[in-house]
């Protein structure tokens, strides 16, 4: 049905994906299959049409195509279900189907019956008892995905791309939704079904699809294969970092978790956090995995006094007791974090290198009530000297560094806190590789200095190179605490949700 | 000429208000041979120093990303309880009570109402997360009913002469107006440019997430620049009250619009984080110099406001490219 050959696709000297060549069939469910940052959402946006910048060919019943956006492909039959659906919610379900492909009559109105009849058969096809007239924002996650399903079958989409369909909706509607895929495949259609639940593409997926580094690995029948087997062709890459030693070990810990707990800030009887306990000592890099939606930055946050209001459970650092109402108290006491998107939350991207260092330790650089200008670029220099920031001058405007430059200023500003804790969310991602390495050595350097360590990560390698221990998240608990000689086999396990 | 223009580029897109404000004065002045007289320089910047000081109090509250509509009521209610309390005092027949005040007094009673009213709209925004426009758009009619109501809808009149000085009088060959106007000015650059608070303005407009995460405590800045821009507003109230000699109920009507468009004219980003005092300074003098012109010239008092209208959007319009080409 729908063949990619040799699909390249490169960010800005960054190869994202490399030759990669897959089919998808009609009648049959594949699944794709890789970590974080395989590439699987790349390879998406490129056979929806939202990227139609790539090298290499598409082929589609036989025919080479190529989208140039997305309404091209989803008028050749391809449709995509995001993660995050795109239905507008103060619409109807008719008027979100329709949307863009509205019938008029032949007066050049809306011709609203036929749209209603028209939902309305494609809802009884797809057992979803609601009328048509509903606005989607009174629906269930799982039935708005039901409504995403009717908008491609209306445009008699032949291939359906769904992107982790599953992690936002419950048990049973998982079940509706099954039975749907069910339905699809008898009409032939061609599922192409993206989770990182391996359980469920055990029970639905035909064949698979295993994408690693931006390469197709290995495809095949779904058959045969078992869940150690998958998950040594997701990671099956040689590990040639070097890791850490660990260090002497206080026996007192820096930071200690006891039950901690985030309650959802919608439905508040769920957690996101449920009953999270751990411990990080001085010097410690302590190193947390997860995968998407795990809890991991919901996690840092919640410890720097962002969520104080949904927050239960007991943090104690240095041996006492402490309640953070706010990231300001959190800072006062000793703890730094150094956000996942340093452009919205880690940086004011319009101010300079300077004002954007100084931010968090104004106080430091008062004379008499007021800022001192020498003081501020004593501040600034004195980092963009000891961490290598590349830039021409303490007035650069943030926005024009590179990536790595950038997550470097985010750590001066912290570090001239001088923290007792240093809490990093994702730190190298999107930078390139020199500048990498040069952040590693300074979490070592800083560990090394007696600082504790707190290192959120979804990629592997990297939290392997650089932690003393691993914790292990999943869907809002911690599943499993690993010494830092885990295997990556091991990691991925505890972080693949059981749930089902 | 092509190669001068290009050499000078940076220097003409610094100063490209202040050039524009130039030319906009020579054509005026080759128009009308009153427009460079002395006693019109003063009434110029006697009529702009109102707007100045609403506008500093704007551009505080834009620099975080917000607006505020009220102060034009704002404007209106503090000069009215100035008025008000100057002329008649407090009465509490019940209590055989008279409170009378001084000048001074009435003054800081002005300022009070118009800071408490600023507070007001910060708390609501802060508190109860709403949007800006809406929770201003409210204070706008709320302000001025209470004028209305305070002043029954008539002018308070005779306040005596001590009172009319501070809009009528001079200081050292300087009306006192701008005296004023230009120490609000002077305070608020070095407040922006010198102090934390300042600092936290920029960064809250630049990536309230950013400022949050770095420990700043958003909700305070913001009540503290929307009270400021009330007291900014009844300082701006003050000052009409006292050169009509007279507050009146409609005071201030649509005076929200002049001070956002000198904020805009003088490059501030109404998405917030870009901006400074001196430049939304030059644009009120603009806005200043074309009324005075226009009127010198005797354009009819339609077309003033069309060309007003046409002078905003070019003002922006070159702006935006501008920063394109930074």
């Amino acid at each position: 049905m729908l063949r990619a050959e040799n699909i390249t696709k490169r960010f800005s000297g960054v190869t994202a994906l490399d030759a990669v060549c897959l089919e998808f069939q009609a009648g049959k469910v594949t699944a794709v299959i890789g970590e974080n940052g395989a590439g699987k959402s790349t390879l998406m946006k490129i056979l929806s049409g939202v990227y139609p910048d790539y090298e290499g060919q598409i082929w589609y019943k036989g025919n080479p195509v190529r989208f140039a956006s997305p309404r091209d492909a989803q008028d050749c039959g391809i449709a995509i279900i995001h993660q995050e659906l795109n239905l507008i919610p103060y619409l109807t379900i008719t008027e979100n189907i329709f949307l863009g492909r509205e019938l008029t009559t032949r007066w050049g109105t809306l011709d609203k019956k036929a749209m209603r009849l028209r939902t309305g058969q494609l809802l009884d096809r797809l057992n979803l008892s609601i009328s048509p007239d509903t606005l989607v924002s009174e629906l269930k996650v799982g039935q708005q995905q039901v409504v995403e399903i009717a908008k491609a079958l209306l445009i008699d989409s032949e291939v359906i791309i769904m992107d982790e369909p599953t992690s936002a909706i419950s048990e049973s509607e998982v079940e509706v939704l099954f039975r749907i895929i069910a339905d699809l495949k008898k009409a032939q259609k061609a599922i192409v079904y993206i989770s990182h639940k391996l359980d469920e593409l055990f029970k639905m997926a035909d064949r698979f699809v295993v994408l690693r580094d931006g390469k197709s690995i290995e495809s095949g029948e779904m058959q045969g294969m078992t869940h150690d087997n998958i998950i040594r062709k997701m990671v099956g890459r040689a590990v040639h970092t070097i890791r850490r030693q660990a260090g002497f070990l206080s026996p007192k810990p820096l930071l200690s978790v006891e039950n901690l707990c985030l309650k959802h800030p919608e439905r508040t009887q769920e957690n996101q956090l449920r009953n999270i306990s751990f411990t990080v000592g001085r010097g410690e890099i302590v190193g947390i995995f997860g995968l998407m939606g795990a809890g991991r930055t919901e996690l840092l946050e919640t410890l720097f006094g962002l969520h104080s209001k949904r927050t239960s459970g007991k943090i104690r650092l240095d041996e006492q007791e402490r309640y953070f109402k706010s990231p300001g108290d959190a800072i006062a006491a000793g703890l730094a974090l150094v956000p996942e998107d340093r452009k919205k939350d880690g940086l004011v991207l319009g101010l300079d290198v300077r004002t954007n260092i100084s931010l968090t330790n104004l106080k430091s650089i008062e004379r008499n009530g007021l800022l001192s200008r020498a003081k501020e670029s004593s501040l600034a220099n004195r980092y963009i000297t000891d961490l290598t920031i590349k830039t021409s001058s303490e007035r650069q405007t943030a926005r024009n560094l590179s990536g790595g430059n950038q997550q470097k200023i985010v750590l001066s500003k912290w570090l001239a806190t001088h923290p007792k804790l240093l809490m990093l969310d994702e730190p190298t991602r999107g930078i390139d590789v020199n500048a990498k390495n040069e952040i590693y050595k300074l979490i070592l350097q800083l560990a090394d200095e007696g600082m504790g360590i707190l290192v959120v990560s979804s990629e592997l390698p990297e939290i392997l190179a650089i932690s003393d221990r691993i914790l292990v998240m999943s869907e809002g608990n911690l599943t499993t605490e690993l010494p830092a000689n885990a295997s990556e086999d091991e990691i991925l396990k505890a972080a693949i949700p059981q749930t089902i | 000429m092509q190669i001068s223009l290009q050499t000078y580029r940076p220097i003409i897109l610094k100063f490209q208000s202040l050039i524009a404000l130039l030319l906009l004065c020579i054509t005026i002045g080759v128009l009308s041979d009153k427009f460079f007289t002395v006693a019109n320089g003063w009434n110029v910047l006697r009529q702009i120093s109102v707007n100045i000081c609403i506008s500093v109090g704007m551009t505080l509250v834009v620099l975080t990303a917000g607006i505020d509509l009220s102060v034009g009521s704002v404007l209106a209610l503090s000069g009215a309880i100035a008025a008000g309390l100057l002329r008649n005092g407090i009465e509490l027949p019940a209590n055989n009570l008279y409170i009378g005040f001084t000048v001074f007094g009435a003054i800081v009673a002005g300022i009070l109402t118009g800071s408490l009213l600023g507070w007001f709209n910060g708390w609501a925004i802060t508190r109860f997360k709403l949007p800006p426009f809406v929770a201003t758009l409210a204070m706008l009619t709320i302000a001025r009913g209470l004028t209305m109501l305070w002043t029954e809808g008539f002018p308070i009149t005779g306040l005596g002469d001590s009172f009319t000085f501070l809009g009528t009088g001079w200081f050292l060959g300087i009306p006192l107006p701008v005296w004023i106007s230009g120490g609000i000015v002077l305070v608020t650059v070095l407040l922006m440019d010198q102090t934390r608070f300042g600092r936290y303005v920029y960064a809250i407009g630049g990536s309230e997430s950013a400022a949050r995460l770095s420990g700043v405590n958003i909700n305070r800045i913001k009540i503290g620049v929307y009270t400021l821009a009330g007291a900014l507003a009844a300082v701006g109230g003050l000052l009409v009250t006292s050169r009509l000699d007279s507050a009146q109920p409609n005071a201030g009507t649509s005076y929200e619009l002049d001070s956002i468009a000198a904020v805009v004219i003088g490059g501030t980003s109404l998405s917030g984080g870009r901006g400074s005092i001196l430049g939304t300074v030059q644009g009120a003098v603009i806005i200043g110099v074309l009324n005075n012109g226009l009127v010198l010239l005797n354009v009819s008092p339609f077309w003033q406001q069309v060309v007003k209208g046409i002078v905003i959007l070019l003002a922006v319009i070159i702006d935006k490219s501008s920063a394109k080409g930074e």
